[in-house]
C-alpha cells in the first residue's frame, strides 16, 4: 500500500535540508518543554546581585540577564513557547474555518458560492493593525483576543485556496459517480473532496506558522500582543532593543532564537511542499 | 404491464450565451423489468443526455422537461434529497470512465462499502463483508487484498468491474451503462461484456447500455434504440436491426462496421457529411442532408416514430428501406 503520505514521507526523507530543520524544530520544541527542569532559575525571579549581566556558561544564567536581574534562558524558553503556541492555534483555528469555509463555497457554488467570496474580500480588506487596536481598546489587552484576531484574518486566504481546489475537484468523474450512488452534498465535501485538496492545505498550513509567529512578534513588539510579565520573542526583542546598545545579547539571544526558528519552519514548510507536490511525479 | 422506466417527450437543452442548445428533442422510450435496452449514437447524439437527465446530473446550465417515471414515480420533479433514496439503490448507474470515477483516496473497500452504510443501513463490518463477496461475484481475484487498495493501484480493467459491483450493491431493479467499455482496450472489452451478461443473468436486473459502439451492444441487448441528432430514429429488436435495419442511418452506419468475412474491402465505407451541429433546427428530417434517399418532403416535414412492420419496431423515416 502506498497512499499519498507514504510517497511524501519517502521524499521528504531524501530531502537533508528540510530533515535538518525538522530536526532543529523538534529540539527547540524539546527545550522549551524540557528546559526549566534543568534550569535553577525561573522566568520571573529577579536576581538583584546580577543584572544585565553577560552570559557566560559558568554562573547561574547561562544566557545573562536582563536589566531587571531576570533570567534570559528562562525568559527566552517561555517566550518561545508561547510565540510557537500561539502560531500552531492560530494556523490550527485558520485551517479548520479555511477548509470548511473554503470547501462549501466551491462546491456548492453559485450565489453561496458568490456570497461567500464577497464576505471574505471584505474581511481581508480590513487593515489588520486597526483592526487589533480597534480590539485591544474595546476589550482590553488580552491574549485569547490576540489568538481570535490572529485566526480571524489568517483563515481567508487559505479558504481561497481550499476554494480554488475545490473548483477544480468538482469537476471530477469521481464527484459525479459520489452523487450518481447517492450521497449528499455535505457528505460529498467531507468525504471526497477534502480529502483531495489536503496536500496543498498542509503545505499552506506549514507555512502560515511562521507567518502567524512572525504577525504576532511583531504585535508585541509594538506592544499589543502578549504582555508583562509573560514573554513572546516579540517583548524580549522589543525589551533587547532598548539596550542594544549597554547589553547587546538582550536583544541577540531572542532575536536569535526567533530567525533559527522562522528558517527552519520555513525551510520545512518548503521540503514539505516538494514532497507532497503531486505535479511534479 | 407498466415498464419499470418510463420517459416521456424529454427534451434537455443548454443555455449558453443566453441561446438555448437543445441537445435531446421529444425522446420516449420505456425499459421493462429485466429488459436490456442498448442506446447506439454518435458523438452528440443526445444518447448520454437522456440518461444524465433520468439520474440527475445535468451540467448546472442544463433544463430537462417531460418526464420521466420510475416505478411509477416522476424522478424529473423530484428534489435531489428524495431522488438519493433511489438512485444508488434503485437507479444506479456505470461510468464510462473508470480512471477517474473511483475517489483516489479512499480504498476500494471503503468505496463499496459506504453505498451499503449509506442506503441499506449496514455496519461498516457487514458492509466490508457485503463488498468483499461483491467482488468475488464480479470476478476480481483476490479480493480480500483489493479491498484495501487504492484506485490507483488497479488496472482499468479491475476498476471497471469494482464500478459494475459497486452498482450492483444494493439489488438495483435498474443499471445504466454508460459506455462502461469504452476507455477499455480490445480484449478488456469483451471481458466486461461477458461479466454485464453473466451478471444480468444473474441479478436480473434491467440494463439500459449506452454505448457509440453497435458491436458492444448487439451482443447484449435485448432491444436497440438508434439515436441522431438528439431523437431516436429506430427502434428494433436486436436480430432485427442487424438482419435488415429501416432506417438510412442505421443502415449506412451497419455497412461501416468492417467485416472480417468480406477480406476484399478496399476502403471502409463511411457517412458522408457531417452531423448537425447541436444548436441547428431544420424543420424536416434531421439526417435529410447526408441521406442518399432524401425527397423534397424529408426536407420539409418531420418524420414521426411511427410503427410499421411488427410490435416492437418503430422508425422515423418517410420512406424507410423496403424489407
Amino acid at each position: 500500500m502506498s497512499g499519498l503520505f507514504d510517497d511524501a514521507a519517502r521524499r521528504l526523507r531524501s530531502n537533508p535540508g528540510a530533515l535538518c530543520a525538522m530536526f532543529i524544530i523538534l529540539s527547540m520544541v524539546a527545550l522549551t518543554l524540557i528546559g526549566p527542569w534543568f534550569n535553577p532559575n525561573g522566568g520571573e525571579a529577579l536576581d538583584w546581585s546580577h543584572v544585565a549581566s553577560q552570559p557566560a556558561l559558568q554562573s547561574a544564567h547561562w544566557f545573562g540577564t536582563d536589566r531587571l536581574g531576570r533570567d534570559l534562558f528562562a525568559r527566552t524558553l517561555q517566550g518561545t513557547r508561547v510565540s510557537l503556541a500561539v502560531g500552531l492555534v492560530a494556523s490550527a483555528v485558520s485551517l479548520l474555518v479555511g477548509i470548511g469555509y473554503g470547501g462549501v463555497a466551491g462546491y456548492v457554488g453559485g450565489r453561496t458560492d458568490h456570497v461567500m467570496m464577497r464576505i471574505i474580500e471584505i474581511l481581508s480588506g480590513l487593515p489588520l493593525i486597526f483592526f487589533v487596536i480597534f480590539l485591544t481598546v474595546i476589550f482590553g489587552r488580552n491574549e485569547y483576543l490576540l489568538f481570535l484576531s490572529i485566526g480571524a484574518v489568517g483563515w481567508l486566504t487559505m479558504a481561497r485556496i481550499v476554494r480554488g481546489q475545490t473548483l477544480s475537484i468538482r469537476q471530477r468523474e469521481f464527484i459525479e459517480a459520489a452523487v450518481a450512488s447517492g450521497a449528499g452534498t455535505a457528505r460529498i465535501i467531507a468525504k471526497h473532496v477534502i480529502p483531495n485538496v489536503i496536500g496543498p492545505v498542509i503545505v499552506y498550513a506549514t507555512l502560515t506558522v511562521p507567518q502567524i509567529i512572525m504577525f504576532e512578534s511583531f504585535l508585541s513588539f509594538l506592544g499589543l500582543g502578549i504582555q508583562e510579565p509573560r514573554a513572546s520573542l516579540g517583548t524580549l526583542i522589543a525589551e533587547g532593543a532598548g539596550e542594544m546598545e549597554a547589553a547587546p545579547w538582550i536583544l541577540l539571544v531572542p532575536g536569535g532564537f526567533l530567525a533559527v526558528l522562522l528558517l527552519c519552519l520555513n525551510i520545512f514548510g518548503d521540503g514539505l511542499r516538494d514532497a507532497l507536490d503531486v505535479k511534479e511525479r | 404491464m407498466t415498464p419499470l422506466l418510463s420517459i416521456e417527450e424529454v427534451s434537455v437543452s443548454f443555455s449558453q450565451h443566453k441561446r438555448s442548445i437543445a441537445a435531446v428533442r421529444q425522446v420516449s422510450l420505456a425499459v421493462a423489468a429485466r429488459e436490456c435496452v442498448g442506446i447506439v449514437g454518435e458523438s452528440g447524439s443526445g444518447k448520454t443526455q437522456v440518461f444524465m437527465a433520468v439520474m440527475g446530473l445535468l451540467a448546472a446550465n442544463a433544463r430537462a422537461d417531460g418526464s420521466v417515471r420510475f416505478e411509477g414515480h416522476d424522478i424529473l420533479a423530484t428534489a435531489p434529497e428524495h431522488l438519493n433514496r433511489v438512485r444508488g439503490s434503485k437507479l444506479t448507474m456505470i461510468f464510462q470512465d473508470p480512471m477517474t470515477s473511483l475517489t483516489p483516496h479512499l480504498k476500494i473497500g471503503t468505496q463499496l462499502a459506504e453505498v451499503l452504510v449509506c442506503h441499506a443501513g449496514k455496519s461498516w463490518s457487514e458492509a466490508r463483508i457485503a463488498a468483499r463477496r461483491m467482488l468475488e461475484r464480479v470476478r476480481v481475484p483476490e479480493p480480500i487484498r483489493r479491498l484495501n487498495q487504492y484506485p490507483h493501484e488497479l488496472s482499468g480493467g479491475l476498476r471497471q468491474r469494482v464500478m459494475i459491483g459497486m452498482s450492483l450493491l444494493c439489488d438495483p431493479m435498474l443499471v445504466i451503462a454508460d459506455e462502461p467499455t469504452t476507455a477499455l482496450d480490445v480484449t478488456v472489452q469483451a471481458q466486461i461484456i461477458e461479466l454485464l451478461r453473466a451478471m444480468r443473468e444473474e441479478v436480473g436486473t434491467a440494463l439500459v447500455l449506452i454505448s457509440h459502439d453497435l458491436a458492444v451492444v448487439a451482443g447484449l441487448a435485448d432491444r436497440i434504440l438508434v439515436m441522431y441528432a438528439g431523437r431516436i430514429v429506430e427502434s428494433a429488436t436486436a436480430v432485427e436491426l442487424f438482419r435488415h435495419a429501416q432506417h438510412p442511418y442505421t443502415a449506412e452506419l451497419l455497412k461501416c462496421i468492417p467485416s472480417l468475412s468480406s477480406p476484399r474491402l478496399e476502403r471502409l465505407p463511411t457517412l458522408a457529411g457531417q452531423p448537425p451541429q447541436p444548436g441547428d433546427s431544420l424543420p424536416g428530417c434531421m439526417f435529410a442532408p447526408r441521406c442518399s434517399r432524401a425527397a423534397e418532403r424529408c426536407r420539409v416535414e418531420r418524420p414521426l416514430l411511427a410503427p410499421t412492420v411488427g410490435i416492437a419496431r418503430h422508425v422515423a423515416c418517410h420512406y424507410p428501406l423496403p424489407p
